[in-house]
């Protein structure tokens, strides 16, 4: 699988671990030495094992988690997913800066969901690094999405000094 | 007025270089139709009845001579010879086809204008005062601030998939002429006890189907913060605001759920992060961004001229538009001209692009080439010495734009209703025209004095009929076309929502129950009193038992009858 990751097509290196209910094995049985992304909700119930394992830890949240309970655990992610489950639904715009400008989050930022070329531009200003375009969709066009408006009026978590700084 | 620079220029440059790939393709089939919606949206165009709509932006009403003859230009080349005045100050265009509107586009960049979020989930259009800048009540002129506004919400990167549209309105004055309090947030311009000036802000104001008044979040924010305290409130918003139906998304919605002191702690808290980050204002760029709203070189001879009093006095017909269209100005010898686009035989707010290019020579000859588009869909000439008046109104008159109807009932807010707009459930404009039919005698118009009807033809209420001291919904009943009416509205400093009348009357009897609700003031006013000043002090009652006194009697009857 590719993905968009800091404005280049790069293979991902990250397996999204999205089918887990209660009564399965935990998949740090399965892929101990993988990098994985797992629900938040998961994280929050097995914690320990997750801790325990190779390998790099992920969580995937979408609008609703409560991005103050991401926060109190956020040196343990290398990478946080900001799931889009609609295009329209824009809530993860606000937790994506939360986590670069306030809590200094570092790791990869990833988009997943129902993401669009033209949204790239904004998502990245927020902070967003990485991107998982639905399959259908042209890779190397979207890249153009990064470039095609130059002048940006406003600060954002990309660290753009507002424009009039520079009148 | 303001003037790009190369930074603005390039915005809005790379905007219809973007916009015409994305336009490619959709066309290709490369975009879906659900894919394409946003984007077209947040460019302003919207699919319509018979075809597009396109809504471009004017940041809070103000237009050059070269950007209107630009608007005359593609109301000729793109559309039907005409364009419509919006109860936002923008400009919109009925039957632009989809192909040419990226060409549309680069034309108005070539003119400093764009549609950027004209419409969609973002933050919109940023309206003011009509007569900001000129008003003698003015503390200070808050175009400065709507630009600098404008140009923070523009492609803001978090704020462009809000839960619903986003609307700003700022006022400078004492009067509240720009319907500031039915805003998502507004900004009035206000002098502490220190004398320093700065924000009230206010926050969950809309229309809509549950209008709301807006409240008080902030008494006082200094001007520095600005940005960062706008940017606290949004943030809010977008992460809390409902996103499950569209109807209880707008940020009114959740500021009554959380209730206005929580609301106003959790923006507090937000702000309290930001305050003094890279969001913190500048001094040195709100004051490069008030230089481009200097006043012009007035003449400061204007208050010697005596031909404006004669004129007046030896033609009745200037004197009857002085006395409704001429508004005073704080400069003297000059005065502010209000142009009516409310000729009895148009559609409320549509003007031609002849008459557009006749409007730009005029400015450029008397308003120092400046036009404003209002809240009430006509324009202001903001500067005109009164010894220009008399030949200005001559000019008017040979474009039948000096219809000496302003504040009056005939100047009415009118949405474009079920004839162009894919949402209304009735037509606006035919009742318009039956207003204009039924009430056509000037002095009878003269004698009701001001008054403000205000029509929507769905409750989305672009017609503002919740604020009208008469406000008309139109509503379908199983496919027919009805009335609501409401009583008492305003969106002014006394800002309150109309009370509904009764049930909805059938279309052919609009223009006559209102000449019933005419009448109750007519028979009850004291001296001097306005409709709106009877109505607050009558209530309701008697105008429900003349339009609706059938209801009466069977009250009457049953009452005598348990008796």
């Amino acid at each position: 699988m590719q993905l968009i990751k800091d404005q280049k097509i790069v293979e991902d290196t990250w397996q999204h671990i999205s089918e887990i209910t209660a009564d399965t094995d935990s998949p740090t049985v399965d892929v101990p030495r993988a990098n994985i992304i797992v629900p938040f909700a998961y994280w929050l119930e097995n914690k320990e094992s997750l801790l325990n394992r190779d390998g790099m830890l992920g969580v995937c949240i979408d609008g609703d988690v409560d991005i103050q309970e991401v926060v109190k655990d956020i040196e343990h992610f290398d990478l946080i997913a900001l799931d889009f489950p609609a295009f329209a639904d824009g809530r993860s715009y606000s937790h994506a800066r939360l986590l670069r400008d306030r809590y200094n989050f570092e790791g990869e930022l990833r988009a997943v969901g129902d993401i669009l070329r033209d949204q790239l531009f904004f998502m990245q200003r927020c902070g967003i690094n990485s991107f998982q375009l639905r399959e259908d969709k042209d890779m190397q066009d979207a890249l153009n999405a990064f470039t095609e408006l130059s002048v940006k009026y406003q600060t954002a978590a990309d660290g753009a000094e507002p424009i009039y700084k520079y009148r | 007025m303001y003037q790009y620079d190369n930074y603005d220029q390039k915005i809005v440059d790379d905007r219809v270089e973007q916009f015409r790939d994305q336009t490619r393709r959709y066309l290709a089939g490369e975009l879906s139709e659900a894919e394409f919606l946003p984007l077209r949206l947040m460019n302003g165009l919207y699919i319509q009845t018979h075809a597009p709509m396109l809504r471009v932006d004017v940041p809070y009403g103000l237009l050059s001579s070269r950007q209107l003859r630009m608007h005359a230009h593609i109301a000729r080349k793109y559309d039907k010879n005409y364009a419509h005045i919006s109860t936002r100050q923008n400009i919109q265009y009925n039957w632009p086809k989809l192909e040419t509107v990226p060409d549309i586009l680069a034309d108005l960049a070539s003119v400093q204008m764009h549609a950027i979020q004209s419409s969609g989930n973002c933050i919109r259009n940023i309206t003011s005062d009509q007569f900001a800048g000129i008003a003698e009540d003015e503390i200070e002129d808050p175009r400065p601030y709507c630009e600098i506004l404008r140009q923070w919400s523009t492609f803001h990167p978090e704020f462009a998939y809000l839960p619903r549209k986003f609307k700003f309105a700022v006022s400078g004055a004492t009067h509240d002429r720009a319907a500031v309090k039915v805003h998502d947030i507004g900004l009035y311009l206000v002098r502490n006890d220190a004398g320093e000036v700065g924000f009230k802000v206010l926050v969950g104001g809309g229309l809509g189907r549950t209008p709301v008044i807006g409240k008080v979040i902030r008494e006082f924010l200094e001007k520095k913060h600005m940005l960062s305290y706008m940017e606290a409130i949004l943030r809010v918003y977008n992460q809390f605001g409902r996103r499950d139906n569209k109807y209880k998304a707008r940020i009114k919605i959740l500021v009554n759920a959380t209730g206005i002191e929580k609301f106003t702690e959790m923006v507090e808290e937000e702000w309290s992060y930001i305050k003094d980050s890279a969001l913190l204002l500048d001094q040195k760029e709100i004051d490069r961004v008030c230089a481009q709203f200097a006043a012009p070189e007035y003449d400061e001879n204007a208050g010697a001229d005596t031909s404006f009093v004669e004129h007046q006095a030896s033609s009745p017909a200037f004197a009857a538009w002085v006395g409704r269209n001429v508004v005073s100005h704080k400069i003297d010898g000059y005065r502010a001209i209000v142009v009516s686009l409310k000729a009895p035989t148009i559609a409320p707010g549509d003007v031609t692009d002849v008459q557009m290019d006749h409007l730009a020579d005029l400015i450029d000859k008397y308003s120092f080439g400046e036009i404003v588009t209002t809240h009430d869909q006509n324009f202001i000439m903001p500067h005109v010495k009164q010894a220009d008046l008399f030949s200005l109104w001559e000019g008017l008159v040979a474009q039948g734009l000096a219809t000496p109807n302003i504040g009056l009932l005939t100047d009415m807010i009118c949405c474009p209703g079920l004839d162009f707009c894919a949402l209304a459930n009735a037509g606006s404009i035919p009742i318009a025209q039956q207003i204009n039919e039924k009430f056509n005698d000037m002095d009878y118009l003269h004698d009701i004095g001001d008054i403000k009807i205000k029509m929507s033809g769905c409750m989305n209420a672009c017609g503002h009929h919740h604020v009208g001291h008469i406000g008309i919904l139109g509503v379908d009943k199983k496919g027919v076309e009805f009335y609501q009416l409401t009583l008492g509205g305003s969106a002014e400093n006394d800002a309150v929502l109309g009370d509904r009348l009764g049930p909805a009357i059938e279309k052919e009897k609009v223009a006559d129950t209102i000449a019933q609700i005419l009448d109750v003031y007519v028979e009850h006013r004291k001296e001097e009193e306005s409709f709106l000043q009877t109505y607050r002090r009558l209530g309701i009652e008697p105008y429900k038992q003349r339009v609706y006194p059938e209801k009466y009697l069977e009250k009457k009857v049953a009452a005598s009858a348990a008796y």
